[in-house]
């Protein structure tokens, strides 16, 4: 198999040697009370879908590390090259480690042939190296975008399978997501009626799969336009406390007015300037 | 890859449990549950498959292609769990091969894709060094290379069927384990067990392409009836001289019989 790299060709997966001592060493920690940190998992609503002109992939912006929120606001879908985007599913770290090396690798490859990069070569090399590393990779992808064949839209699984369907969904709320969408896709529709679809089908992921919140991000890509819309809606939004005697808000402002605290005596030092000397740099 | 089997599975079963808010069939590995069929016909052959692809209990693809192209004139049907594809060979029908081997993956997807990836680049490449359509049966030699030299790794069934000017159209079976035989009808993946019985009881040398097409639409639908693994629509295909004629046969479509 062919694959084009920055620095070293590809070689088999992970090691595996240490695993025996690091699950000793996590008995051991647990024993004591203590338990290792977990991975930081993107739960997630992500999904995407064809209209006439191009594709509208849309995601949801919570990211979990166990039972709690770690962000309520990240960045799910990423650029791989100017006409194509992927949304992230799975371990946080692994969607952007694996989207920012294909999409450098695509870079260098667009440079070669002098070409826009196509929606499939993106799938290809997303699938090699996801099979390469037999599923220990947790990254489950939404691939999409338009080249000179027209708009594509691609789901790709951890172990390396893909499909190439017309509407996709992926993640823990991919199953109230897909729901919205086997009602209401119809082939062919407006770039407003997709964006709306893909709003819905993300708000229904949200609102009914705890993994999945806060705002909902679209990325509508046609020919020749990329629409990055973060957020596109804010389906959740912080209540603000407020102190009701006071009328006055209680959440955010931590600058306190001049005044606030007491000033009890005041010294002042004259620094006293003993040598100086400038040393000069060679900045050519 | 085989480094370090024997410790693999343990430790991702442990490191990813801890999280209950993600589903266990986002854990789960893609397979393709599957019916798949191919016959021969003078003159070229009919192949078959269903289309659900199912990750645990979640079906991620309900309208799967599992008939990939490999060549201008070769196609290779993709399953998993091919129990027992040695139907249609007298010699070997008194074997049971047991094929439930290591048991650590339960087969997948991602292996067909990738094994049907690597063979079409090598049989496109030696075919542009020989200056002519490449032969079925190298196809198939090509994916036991894979299948047998990775046997521990892989567990993928496929199907390898075609029309070339040497023999006419020809069907080959590749199961897990890596074997490779020919055959003038097979069937394999989750589904085929159902419909052994029916094949036996309808198959006759000599059909025509359109007798070959009724009779594997026929049983895909009965397969697919019965086993959950298998659904979605009938995808067919028929391979000759002239070309490739691909259908699809919706679910409001398919034949129906006394009991369904």
């Amino acid at each position: 198999m062919a694959t084009l790299t920055v620095s070293r060709p590809p070689f088999g997966g992970f090691s595996f040697e240490n695993c025996r001592r690091n699950a000793v060493l996590e008995g051991e920690a647990n024993k004591v009370g203590c338990s290792l940190p977990a991975a930081r998992k993107t739960g997630t609503t992500i999904c995407g879908v064809v209209f006439k002109d191009g594709v509208v992939l849309g995601a949801d912006t919570r990211a979990t590390e166990g039972m709690v929120v770690a962000d309520k606001n990240c960045s799910k879908i990423h650029y791989i090259s100017p006409n194509i985007y992927c949304c992230g599913a799975g371990t946080a770290a692994d969607t952007e480690m694996t989207t920012q090396i294909i999409s450098s690798n695509l870079e260098l490859h667009s440079l070669s042939t002098g070409r826009l990069p196509r929606v499939a070569t993106a799938n290809r090399m997303l699938k090699q190296m996801l099979f390469r590393y037999q599923g220990y990779i947790g990254a489950a992808l939404v691939l999409g975008g338009v080249d000179c064949n027209g708009p594509h839209l691609y789901s790709i699984y951890p172990h390396g399978s893909t499909d190439k369907l017309p509407y996709v969904t992926m993640g823990s709320g991919s199953l109230a997501a897909m729901a919205v969408f086997e009602d209401r896709y119809k082939p062919n529709m407006e770039e407003e009626e997709a964006k709306r679809l893909v709003r819905d089908a993300i708000a229904a992921g949200i609102f009914n799969d705890l993994g999945s919140g806060s705002n909902i991000d679209l990325c509508v890509i046609t020919k020749g336009k990329v629409d990055y819309i973060r957020p596109h809606d804010e389906a959740n939004k912080k209540g603000v406390r407020v102190n009701e005697l006071e009328v006055a808000q209680l959440t955010g402002d931590y600058k306190y007015k001049r005044g606030t605290t007491g000033v009890l005596s005041k010294t002042v030092l004259d620094l006293e300037v003993v040598e100086e000397t400038v040393q000069t740099m060679d900045t050519s | 890859m085989a480094a370090a089997a024997s410790m693999m599975p343990n430790f991702g079963q442990q490191i990813s449990s801890k999280n209950d808010l993600v589903p266990d069939w986002t854990r789960q590995e893609v397979s393709t549950g599957t019916t798949i069929m191919a016959v021969e016909y003078d003159g070229g052959v009919v192949i078959g498959a269903d289309s659900r692809t199912t990750t645990g209990a979640y079906i991620a693809n309900r309208v799967t292609d599992k008939l990939t192209p490999i060549h201008d004139r070769i196609f290779c049907c993709r399953s998993v769990h091919p129990t027992l594809t040695l139907w249609a060979d007298p010699v070997c029908r008194g074997a049971w091969p047991h094929l439930l081997c290591g048991g650590f993956r339960s087969g997948s997807a991602a292996d067909t894709q990738a094994i049907a990836d690597v063979v079409a680049y090598q049989l496109g490449f030696h075919s542009i060094e020989l200056d002519e359509p490449p032969l079925v049966e190298t196809a198939a030699n090509l994916f036991r290379a894979s299948c047998y030299r990775y046997r521990e790794e892989l567990m993928a069934g496929i199907l390898v069927a075609g029309w070339d000017r040497r023999k006419g159209g020809q069907v080959y079976c590749v199961p897990i384990g890596g074997m490779l035989v020919r055959q003038p009808v097979s069937v394999g993946g989750s589904g085929s067990t159902y419909i052994y019985g029916f094949m036996d009881s309808n198959y006759k040398p000599g059909l025509s392409k359109d007798q070959c097409l009724e009779l594997t639409a026929a049983a895909l639908s009965l397969a697919m009836e019965r086993d959950g693994s298998s659904g979605g629509v009938v995808r067919l295909a028929s391979i000759s001289e002239e070309g490739v004629e691909r259908r699809v046969i919706l679910g409001n479509q398919l034949p129906k019989f006394s009991t369904h």
